[in-house]
């Protein structure tokens, strides 16, 4: 394989106006990337064209944030080819992919609050007078040329800290204009955007469109990719899906892309017989910023999946529930009890238990035992005269393994030794050793093969035919649509849509995340 | 570059009012942290010397700038390293290596120039200073972890080589002990050349690129990484410098002190660690500066000897270290958090 230097792809002339409608100015090509035995990345494969904005979408976990790094020089594909301006290079960090003219900013802008906005836009390449010195005054001088280009007062002379995420993102694209980039890769630039901020991100654009770059625009909301890019890329399960014009695509097309899967058949313990009272009510829940305005009931049978893109806000109105994070108006009630704002101790003496995203951090204590992980959230009943009992411990633990079908050598070996599913079991074993009335259970199945994750179903299911009340969140469309018998979904911070088991598709509930409306 | 702003000037006559307004906010709260040492500095010697006036003699006050001079020097290596968001919790030990090994070459070998003696003393330094750096930057330990070790490890080195022995004055030339001895208008010369070393490491950390990638690289290590920054090199730097300063501190607290046994520099990581907090360098790296650093150093020798001059129990001496340090980082956190509320009010574009 031919790998040009970085340095003689750069030093080639004309190489932006070479690539005209023919040669696309950057092409990544079957790119994959795999971590241990996640395959982040199939077949990654995007092409870009000098002066378009190209969209590219899939839904959470369809590997965009993996297509974005490898750009950017993060990560070293696995396979696959990377072409700019016609040569093929080879990225080894990120500062060869600025040199071969590739900006990326990010989701979360990465300014350093300590320095100037002038100082964050030249990092590591200011410009020097004699004896390598900085010239601070070129470097201002520069940095405020390049905001009139871009149509905005920002200061230069003030340091970072405190810009909101717009004017950090103003900055971004700033150095992207400073470094001369042929290519600027843009990771839902537009997340943390009012409209007025949006707007004027848009007229950013299409000035640097204007100017002969090519934009990789990502966003999740779809309303914004029909307004300012010309073609788009679907991805899938870390595939590539299509590549197209935008003109005559519709919404309906692009959402149908990115779910695209065969619809999941539906799971037989899906639709619970008639559920009972209520036994947790959420009324009007707002944490300022985060979600507003959250109300809804879990009754007792009851399967409720909380939909929506990763940071719509299920998670934090999730542990607002169980008292980790405050919130600032609303209330919380299990089975007519008021639970105390923030605080778990509260949620947990009411009967409610939380099996959290990341089970590693969260869920578990990875350096404690199986039977001491089982038996942590039970301790109270199990100690007699304030010592915790080893043989209640060993019972509990014993009890519970064999009920779940939980895979161990001894339950005295670190929880760290299970495998995913078995630990995802254990964490929910904690729980039901106390009999909640609640279970709010938040990407119950994330990174479980696909055999544990049945069985996590139907332990669901059976834990809701004997009476708990079930939240799930999930990022999962085929999880959310066979486990549950409602599904809420949530866009940025609030309720949008409820579908009941058996009016609930895929492409409504992507639909509603995304907030289309998608004519049937 | 010039032209290009003049005309907008004339467009927006509010724009230079807004941007000096918001630059001097920043340049003041910079300054504030060092004025406030001085401040607690000047409050501090009026006290003592109302109470007690030999306080002021030039003899005390000799006294005090040389008793600074070691420590101010220690401070400059550690602010680098701090700056990046590490910290060398080795210095002290290399004080004792370094101040041992150096000074008993003029025993092993009379006449020995003094300059060669302060580059062994550097050399030694230089050494300690790699191996923490390769460890941080390549070996991806923490530097709170790496350096701990290396202050047992180097302490422990020591003793083994000094074992019972000392280094005493007869055996050291006497223009090696007069070298804190020197003054000029009764300033001592070294703490001029230490001025002058400080001012230029101020310099150098604000004026080049590697300087101010230490800047950033502590204000966000994530970011430095994606920006390209050689994030490794650096931080392997700033401790190999910091380890170099620690070697020729050793040799002059020999030629200060005059005797040499394995407990020389015991403890000093932490009051160095102190008097950098205390001159306004956050402890999580990203800002801070040389000078502030070495007007720390400056603070802390003086109440060591105001309340030496006052006849009052080291006992306190230590106390008020602590409480001044509890002062800083409060105090540090509180500028912070104003400049930010206020940096947002401040919003140069109006939504």
């Amino acid at each position: 394989m031919e790998v040009a230097r970085l340095d003689a792809a750069e030093s080639q002339p004309g190489s932006r106006t070479d690539a005209g409608e023919g040669q696309p100015v950057l092409a990544l090509r079957h790119a994959t990337k795999s971590f241990g035995a996640v395959r982040a990345l199939v077949d990654g494969s995007v092409e870009l064209r000098a002066g378009e904005v190209h969209a590219l979408l899939g839904e959470n976990g369809a590997g965009k944030s993996t297509l974005v790094k490898i750009l950017a020089g993060v990560y070293q594909p696995d396979s696959g080819t990377l072409e700019v301006a016609g040569r093929e290079v080879a990225l080894h960090g990120p500062a060869a992919a600025r040199a071969a003219g590739i900006a990326v900013i990010y989701q979360e802008p990465t300014l350093f609050p300590d320095l100037t906005v002038a100082e964050n836009m030249f990092v590591g390449r200011q410009p020097l007078r004699s004896g390598r010195r900085i010239d601070r005054r070129a470097m201002h001088d520069e940095t405020a040329a390049v905001f009139k280009r871009l149509g905005v007062p920002l200061d230069p002379a003030r340091i970072a800290r405190g810009l909101s995420i717009a004017d950090q993102q103003v900055v971004e694209i700033g150095k992207a204009l400073s470094l001369d980039a042929r290519v600027i890769v843009m990771d839902e630039p537009t997340a943390a955007l009012s409209a007025a901020e949006t707007g004027r991100l848009f007229d950013v654009i299409r000035t640097l469109r204007d100017q002969g770059a090519a934009v990789l625009f990502i966003s999740h909301r779809l309303e914004e990719v029909f307004t300012i890019c010309e073609r788009v890329t679907v991805m899938r399960d870390g595939s590539h899906v299509l590549t197209s014009d935008l003109a005559g695509l519709t919404a309906a097309d692009l959402v149908r892309a990115m779910v695209g899967r065969e619809l999941a058949e539906r799971p037989p313990e899906a639709g619970a017989d008639t559920p009972g009272d209520p036994v947790l009510t959420v009324d009007r829940l707002t944490s300022e910023g985060v979600f507003t305005d959250i109300s809804f009931t879990v009754r007792a049978g009851e399967i409720v999946a909380l939909a929506g893109l990763v940071g719509s806000g299920r998670s934090e109105v999730a542990r607002a529930i169980f008292g980790i994070d405050r919130y600032d108006a609303g209330s919380v009630t299990v089975r007519g009890q008021h639970l105390r704002r923030a605080s778990p101790v509260s949620a947990m003496a009411a009967g409610v238990g939380f099996v959290p995203e990341d089970r590693r951090q969260q869920g578990l204590v990875m350096d404690m035992s199986v039977e001491q992980n089982v038996a942590l959230a039970s301790l109270g009943r199990l100690a007699k005269g304030g010592l915790i009992r080893a043989s209640a411990e060993r019972a509990m633990a014993t009890d519970w393994a064999a009920r779940l079908k939980i895979k161990y050598g001894r339950l005295t070996d670190p929880v760290s030794m299970l495998s995913g599913g078995n630990q995802q079991k254990v964490v929910l074993a904690k729980w039901l050793g106390r009999k909640p009335a609640v279970l709010i259970v938040d990407e119950p199945t994330r990174g479980i093969d696909v055999g544990t994750k049945a069985e996590v179903h139907h332990l669901l299911a059976g834990l809701a035919k004997s009476g708990v009340g079930v939240l799930m969140i999930s990022s999962e469309l085929p999880e959310v649509l066979g486990v549950s018998d409602r599904i809420l979904v949530m866009r940025e911070g609030a309720l949008v849509a409820e579908f009941s088991h058996d009016s609930a598709s895929e492409e409504a509930i992507m639909s509603a995340a995304m907030g289309q409306q998608v004519a049937k | 570059m010039r032209a290009v702003l003049s005309p907008r000037r004339q467009q927006r006559p509010d724009e230079p009012a807004k941007r000096t307004g918001s630059a001097a906010l920043a340049e003041r709260v910079f300054r504030i942290r060092e004025s406030g040492i001085v401040v607690v500095l000047a409050v501090f010697v009026a006290c003592t010397a109302a109470v007690q006036p030999r306080f002021l003699n030039s003899a005390n006050i000799q006294f005090v700038l040389i008793d600074t001079t070691v420590f101010a020097l220690l401070a400059l290596g550690e602010t680098m390293v701090v700056i990046s968001r590490n910290v060398d919790l080795s210095v002290g030990s290399v004080v004792g290596l370094s101040a041992y090994l150096a000074t008993s070459l003029f025993g092993q070998h009379p006449g020995i120039p003094i300059v060669v003696v302060f580059l062994a003393g550097l050399g030694i330094g230089l050494a300690c200073g790699i191996a923490n750096g390769i460890m941080v930057a390549a070996g991806r330990v923490p530097s709170l972890v790496v350096t701990l070790a290396t202050l047992y490890i180097i302490r422990g080195i020591d003793i083994l080589i000094v074992g019972g022995k000392e280094v005493v004055a007869q055996s050291l030339p006497s223009a090696f002990l007069e070298i804190p001895k020197a003054t000029v208008l009764g300033i001592p010369d070294l703490a001029i050349a230490i001025a002058v070393v400080i001012g230029i490491g101020a310099y150098y950390l604000r004026t080049f690129r590697s300087g101010r990638d230490l800047y950033a690289i502590g204000s966000n290590p994530e970011a430095a990484r994606l920006a390209g920054l050689p994030v490794g090199r650096r931080v392997f730097t700033a401790f190999a410098v910091s380890g170099a300063i620690a070697g020729v501190a050793g040799v002059l607290w020999g030629a200060q002190y005059g005797t040499i046994n394995s407990t020389a520099g015991t403890g000093y990581e932490l009051q160095v660690v102190s008097a950098v907090v205390v001159g306004g360098v956050a402890i999580f790296g990203g800002s801070g500066s040389v000078v502030g650093a070495a007007l720390g150093a400056l603070l802390l020798s003086t109440i060591s000897s105001a309340l030496y001059v006052l006849g009052i129990s080291p006992f306190w001496d230590q106390a008020i270290w602590g409480f001044l340090l509890l002062l800083a980082i409060a105090l540090d956190q509180t500028i912070t958090e104003r400049l930010t509320s206020a940096l947002r009010k401040r919003r140069t574009r109006h939504a």
